[in-house]
């Protein structure tokens, strides 16, 4: 009895699917971001947004983004720390004002998920909340679905784009994580650009400056 | 009796605070020399900081109040902005097409934002400067001088997403 019961302890399952998975992970990270899907034919089919809405400058640049998009994504999810409603106001009256103006019928939600870091946190107790936003967010991102992921700095969007990547490498969504770093960054990239840099598949920096340094950036103009 | 002409100077600080601004603007030396410059009202937004320690009126019409729900309309009436280095701030006064002038928070030298009044500073759509340097800087620069701004094009950023999700061709 005793003995089958450490037997089930020791039986190779319980390391070899935790080894394989991060192996896996590891090797989706080093490969780096999958090459751009060529299209034989227009798409049709609206695409599925998360949009990571951060506070102050965050949310208003991300809200410029959001309300110049096309009528082909639907449903949009928009992800707000749950201490924000500054911002949780501000995406209704942006999505108020496309219904009315573009004359928008698609659906868009709201999400809170806990925040990382508040100003003057200290390092430890960020990290400890980024693990419990990570945990979070799994089962938030596996019902959204997402196929695009937009995010544009705040700390917020870390746990996000993580989950994000993490579930596209096990193949359960197709997504594209894109960052569009803030105007406020000209000579050098935001830490959270920097950590999302490997993984993310499209860049896009708002001063030319940026991307003679990064070469993976984008630069298109200034967008906000 | 001649109506007088108003010409107001609006200074915002945003979220912050930033008392070094609100004080030397209020000082006997800024308030003269906009008057000089013909400005009659001064509007200040002034955060979380301190009020105004001597508020001199005999220049200028002087307001204050720390926040309100929008401060559009107080920079749509405005002749002239001072602002804080703030990117928000910034974007939205040029955006009114209002002349700026950022003030620089020294005491946030390795803050990020000083960064963003240089880049616009250097694209000739605003000046700025630290405090101290404020009467200097209101004598030298010409506002009449600084070019159209013209809005960052969230279109093509729409265009972009469009292209990358396969909703248009890559070539139109």
């Amino acid at each position: 009895m005793d003995s089958n019961l450490e037997k089930s302890y020791f039986s190779p399952i319980y390391y070899l699917v935790p080894t394989f998975t991060l192996l896996y992970v590891a090797y989706r990270w080093f490969q780096g971001p999958s090459q751009t899907t060529k299209f034989t034919e227009v798409r049709t089919k609206p695409a599925s947004i998360v949009s990571v809405i951060g506070s102050g400058g965050h949310t208003r640049e991300m809200l410029r983004l959001m309300g110049a998009l096309s009528g082909n994504y639907s449903p949009r999810h928009y992800i707000l720390a749950n201490t924000d409603s500054i911002s949780e106001s501000k995406v209704h009256a942006m999505e108020d004002d496309l219904r009315r103006k573009k004359n928008f019928k698609t659906e868009y939600l709201i999400h809170k998920i806990p925040r990382c870091r508040e100003v003057n946190q200290s390092w430890f107790t960020t990290v400890a909340y980024t693990i419990y936003s990570i945990f979070y967010c799994i089962p938030l991102m596996v019902i959204c679905r997402p196929e695009i992921i937009l995010c544009n700095g705040p700390g917020t969007c870390i746990p996000v784009c993580l989950v994000g990547w993490i579930i596209k490498c096990f193949g359960i969504v197709q997504t594209k994580i894109i960052y569009v770093e803030s105007i406020c960054r000209v000579d050098k990239l935001s830490m959270t650009a920097r950590l999302v840099y490997k993984f993310a598949d499209n860049i896009i920096v708002q001063w030319p400056e940026l991307q003679s340094k990064y070469p993976k950036c984008e630069y298109y103009g200034r967008l906000v | 009796m001649e109506k007088k002409l108003v010409k107001t100077v609006f200074v915002t600080v945003g979220t912050t605070q930033f008392d070094d601004l609100i004080q030397t603007i209020c000082s006997t030396s800024v308030t003269e020399e906009l008057n000089k410059l013909g400005y009659t009202d001064l509007i200040l937004q002034i955060g979380n900081g301190k009020d105004p320690e001597r508020v001199d009126e005999q220049n200028l019409n002087i307001k204050f109040y720390r926040f309100k729900n929008s401060i559009e309309e107080d920079i749509s009436n405005a002749s002239l902005v001072i602002s804080h280095a703030g990117a928000g701030s910034i974007l939205d006064v040029l955006g009114a097409g209002k002349p700026l002038l950022v003030a620089i928070n020294e005491n946030l030298m390795d803050n990020h934002q000083i960064e963003v009044a240089q880049r616009f500073s250097n694209e000739g759509f605003l000046y700025y400067c630290k405090p101290s340097q404020l009467v200097e800087t209101l004598q030298d620069v010409n506002f009449d001088a600084l070019k159209p701004y013209e809005p960052g094009k969230p279109e093509k950023f729409a265009k972009v997403l469009d292209r990358i999700m396969g909703f248009t061709q890559p070539d139109s």
